[in-house]
């Protein structure tokens, strides 16, 4: 009985300061963002006098002639294409990477372990994008996302790869499949958990991508969502509430997205990079 | 390996990886080297030799640079290991609240970083921020967290910790979760109890996610920018520089040569650091 | 100074100013003409345009609808200037139409503009600093050659300077000129019983009275960090006036700031302002700095005098009770203002609409073009534009400066006479100014990290 009490009073402090800790950052954007500018100013927890959520919307999305519309298509584009072109891209290296295993398998994992280390080269970047003149292209930034999210992913399906026995492809390969039936037929649908794992991850990481976009995909008809939050910073520096309002509208998809695949996460985790 | 499973795990499959990774990351990573010895306008370079590190080296936040790095790497990567691990245990017992607290936990990993930054400079503002209103309300005086330079840095850490714990839990919790029941089952026929759980299965047996937040923290500390230059731009003054930003300022006086050159340093700094750690994580792993 | 407001920059020196006031007017050159300067003097990438290679003047054939690019900053002044100017000039010219682009402000907008160029995708016509900032552009390699252009000589000699590489000029000013100095709160100098300083001992002898009378002497800002420059900055009048020479010694590597007394004492004097801040000095916005000066929240800011239009526009009320002086000498002798030009229009050489761009450029740079600016922002001081007056409802706080033009009492500031400007003062006058470094310290420091900027530009004698 004791036990449980604690056991239940442990519990509720837990939840109480969850509340504290998360809810009310996030109470106080949302609050921010229903305020008018004067308001905002005092950045309290005060209840709004007046709701202003409705205009601010409008504001923010008029703003620059409707530059938060079109960083939402080119971020979502952005997005997708590196996901797409990551996940075919990553699950097929790792395919090969754990089932192999000759004198290249250790160059390789030393290749993608110093990926994950090293800190990308920004200028010499930009130099080798506009020698192929791919900077300020949305391949550009798509390819820089993909080279620089690759060494994570190919170690979550490398190690997720692990668990799928290899008896399969023995018995696929008795039933004459050639190398890429085996693969995109048997093994990628089998990929599905660390599939979400690795959508959930790194489409939020791009999603919210700052620092690659401001260097390798400028110009305002290229703004992303994030640099939005950027260019607002310095425009709305006296309204507060704009700036809240863009935070909140920004923080919608990847919301979403985790609703979506909440789920799976934790299966995709377990075995992908645990052992990776 | 038999030749026909060589043809079936054919290298086919990591060409188109290996292209991009090579051109993308691999080719201007070791251009770094060469373009880190020269005067560079990107349109023209000038082979200058070793000035740019000599140079760098006499930068006079380097030495806080340094230091800096290498305490938000550690106190982060300390923060999310503990947190993580005890979030992990608490959020995988049998509680009721339990999917709703790791949704919550790791709802931060989904705001973007700069919009953290934001949102947090304006709550630790020290006279009308949230989080100093609240402590006068409690009768404390808080401090000012950005602009006192003993605490700025890890007031950012804190942040930092705040936005990333929840990946960390996401690890352990799977980590855990893979822990076989034998074990516990095992544990308690031998009458162990709750602590002897924590300390003799839980924490050894989830040693594979415990490395995995070491290793994965660690870097992301290491090279942690946007966060800092988000809240604090490095200062005030350079008390809050870290390597990267130190970087990033050089790449703005448009010394692209020697912002190169820290590129190169940091590189070094980063691997001297974690190649070590990760060999010692590895070696002292418990096989399950 | 870092912060780029092209439009609100300030005079060079009291002959450009006479030369201003004096205004002569016979400037109306029209705009048509512009376009018959010979495309022989422009640059090699005019080939590259066939419509402007093809025929010797563009007014002479039926004119084609071209579209160019214009690159300003993102403050709330620089776009609605920047749509005043595109407005009235696409009423003259319906043929030109101007896509407007901005980028972020400060050094990280340096950043933004010297990657456009080195990567070629620079837009047609872009607003830069003048001064130091625009000679690490390699204007030879970047900039079209605008020294036969028209507008020049509707221009004041002193600014050209500023905007001059290797003896050809680059740009065509955009705005008024400014002053650094100091603000101050007439209603808290009233109160208070104080008078306008001459000196800074008489300076810090009022800070001392306000402090006493439990009000904030000096409002601080450095969340912003370039707003911590200041001092330093604006002490460059009397720093020239102790030693004249220092500009070109400094340049050459043969004066330093901690040995050169006078230089120091700019360092020193932002040391001697510690303590008299708002307490929440570092987390303080800009923005928030000038709330607290209309206000009266505080008693001084030191500050340029750009900072007029968004006093104006954020508190129209309150303008009236702010006043601006120069930031005293030790001596009541030599008392005078320390000037910014103007920022500049700058043309791509690579552009591939040579003669709109000019269009656009001689229009910014005519009485016209001043005109449509100073309607949607107030001027900071006086134009550097022959024959472009100060508008009627100028405020005060500008006219304030008058004086100082008048009686030959302005010096520009360091950064127009010398292109070394280390990257880290900003920080390095955060320290200062918060009281972590001393000021024969910070001399030190910044001479190194101007030593470095030095050598990264390749400058002969470092």
């Amino acid at each position: 009985m004791n036990r449980r009490l604690s056991r239940w009073s442990i519990e509720a402090i837990a939840v109480l300061a969850s509340v504290v800790i998360f809810w009310v950052p996030l109470y106080f954007v949302i609050l921010t963002a229903m305020k008018d500018p004067q308001e905002a100013s005092l950045m309290n927890l005060d209840w709004p006098s007046s709701f202003q959520l409705w205009s601010n919307i409008k504001e923010v999305v008029a703003a620059r002639d409707y530059m938060l519309l079109r960083a939402f298509w080119n971020s979502s584009l952005m997005t997708v294409l590196s996901l797409v072109l990551m996940i075919v891209f990553c699950s097929m290296a790792a395919f090969v990477m754990q089932r192999r295993n000759d004198k290249a398998t250790p160059w390789i994992s030393f290749f993608v372990l110093s990926g994950l280390i090293i800190p990308p080269s920004i200028v010499p970047t930009i130099w080798v994008l506009d020698e192929l003149n791919l900077f300020k292209t949305l391949t550009g930034i798509v390819l820089v996302e993909v080279a620089l999210g690759m060494p994570f992913c190919v170690l979550l399906y490398r190690g997720f790869m692990a668990t799928i026995p290899r008896e399969i492809d023995e018995a696929a390969v008795v039933d004459g499949y050639g190398g890429y039936r085996l693969f995109f037929t048997i093994i990628f649908p089998l990929l599905k958990p660390v599939t979400a794992t690795v959508v959930v991850t790194q489409a939020v990481f791009i999603f919210n991508d700052f620092t690659n976009p401001l260097y390798f995909f400028p110009g305002s008809k290229n703004a992303t969502v994030q640099l939005t939050l950027y260019n607002f910073t310095s425009q709305f520096v006296s309204q507060w509430n704009l700036l809240f309002t863009d935070i909140l509208l920004i923080t919608i998809p990847p919301l979403l997205l985790f609703i979506f695949f909440n789920k799976r996460l934790v299966a995709g985790m377990t075995s992908g990079s645990v052992k990776g | 390996m038999s030749k026909i499973f060589k043809r079936i795990y054919t290298y086919q499959f990591l060409l188109p990886a290996a292209i991009v990774y090579l051109v993308i990351f691999v080719v201007p990573t070791g251009l770094s080297f060469f373009f880190s010895l020269t005067r560079w306008t990107l349109s023209d370079w000038e082979l200058i030799g070793f000035d740019n590190f000599v140079t760098f080296f006499k930068e006079p936040s380097l030495s806080i640079g340094f230091r800096n790095t290498f305490i938000f790497a550690a106190v982060t990567c300390l923060a999310k290991v503990a947190g993580g691990l005890l979030l992990g245990v608490f959020l995988t017992s049998k509680i009721r609240s339990r999917n709703y607290l790791r949704s919550i936990v790791f709802f931060p990993t989904l705001v973007s970083t700069i919009a953290v930054g934001i949102v947090f400079s304006m709550m630790m503002h020290p006279t009308t921020g949230l989080l100093n209103t609240t402590l006068a309300w409690l009768g404390f005086e808080g401090p000012d967290w950005l602009g006192d330079t003993r605490i700025a840095l890890l007031s950012v850490a804190f942040v930092d910790v705040w936005r990333g714990i929840g990946f960390a839990t996401v690890i352990y919790i799977a980590g855990i979760l893979a822990i076989p029941a034998e074990y516990s089952e095992a544990l308690q026929i031998d009458g162990g109890n709750a602590w002897n759980k924590f300390w003799s299965i839980i924490v050894p047996l989830s040693r594979p996610a415990t490395n995995s937040v070491i290793i994965l923290s660690f870097i992301g500390g290491l090279r942690s920018f946007d966060l800092i230059w988000a809240m604090t731009r490095g200062g005030p003054g350079f008390a809050t520089d870290v390597i990267a930003s130190i970087i990033y300022k050089q790449y703005q006086g448009g010394f692209y040569g020697l912002a190169t050159a820290g590129n190169v340093i940091l590189f070094i700094f980063v691997t001297a650091l974690v190649f070590p750690l990760s060999r010692y994580l590895n070696r002292t792993e418990v096989d399950l | 100074m870092r912060q780029t407001r092209p439009w609100l920059a300030s005079a060079a020196s009291a002959a450009l100013i006479a030369g201003l006031l004096a205004g002569c007017g016979g400037n109306n050159d029209s705009n048509e003409e512009n376009t018959a300067s010979p495309s022989a003097s422009t640059s090699p990438s005019a080939s590259e345009s066939p419509s402007a290679s093809a025929s010797p003047s563009a007014s002479e054939k039926p004119k084609e609808n071209v579209t160019i690019t214009l690159l300003t900053d993102n403050t709330q002044d620089g776009v609605a200037g920047a749509k005043a100017l595109i407005e009235a000039f696409e009423a003259i010219h319906p043929n030109i139409k101007i896509e407007h682009e901005t980028r972020p402000q400060g050094s990280e907008g340096d950043n933004f503009v010297k990657t456009r160029l080195a990567t070629g995708d620079m837009n047609d016509v872009f607003f830069y600093n003048s001064g130091s900032l625009m000679q690490a552009l390699n204007p030879e390699q970047n900039l079209m050659d605008l020294s036969n252009e028209p507008f020049e000589a509707n221009i004041l000699d002193s600014f050209k300077p500023t905007v001059t590489f290797g003896g050809k000029q680059y740009g065509a000013p955009v705005g008024s000129t400014m002053g650094g100095g100091w603000f101050y709160s007439k209603k808290i100098y009233s109160d208070l019983g104080l008078t306008v300083p001459k000196t800074w001992s008489e300076l810090m002898a009022n800070n001392d009275k306000i402090k006493e009378a439990g009000l904030t002497p000096i409002i601080g800002s450095y969340k912003e960090t370039w707003t911590s420059q200041l001092i330093v900055l604006a002490d460059y009048y009397n720093v020239q006036a102790a030693a004249p020479n220092f500009a070109a010694d400094y340049t050459a590597n043969k004066a330093k700031y901690a040995t050169t007394p006078a230089a120091l004492r700019s360092f020193e004097k932002l040391e001697e302002t510690v303590g008299y801040y708002n307490k929440d000095l570092l987390a303080t916005t800009y923005d928030a700095g000038l709330k607290m000066l209309a206000e009266s929240k505080g008693a001084h800011y030191p500050m340029l005098t750009f900072a007029v239009p968004a006093i104006v526009q954020n508190s129209p009320d309150l303008i009236d009770d702010i006043g601006f002086f120069a930031q005293p000498g030790d001596s009541a002798d030599s008392n005078g203002l320390t000037v910014w030009m103007p920022g500049a229009a700058y043309i791509y050489k690579n552009t591939k609409h040579a003669e709109e761009a000019k269009l656009f450029v001689n229009f910014i740079a005519s009485v016209e073009g001043v005109t449509a600016l100073s309607k949607v922002s107030k001027p900071s001081g006086p134009y550097v534009v022959k024959g472009a007056q100060l508008p009627d409802d100028t405020p005060q706080v500008v006219k304030d400066m008058l004086p100082y033009y008048d009686n030959n009492q302005t010096a520009p500031a360091l950064e127009f006479l010398s292109p070394i400007k280390g990257p880290s003062l900003e920080q390095i006058t955060v320290e200062v100014g918060s009281g972590k470094r001393k000021a024969a310290s910070a001399a030190e420091l910044y001479d190194q990290d101007v030593k470095k900027q030095a050598q990264q530009l390749g400058l002969d004698g470092w």
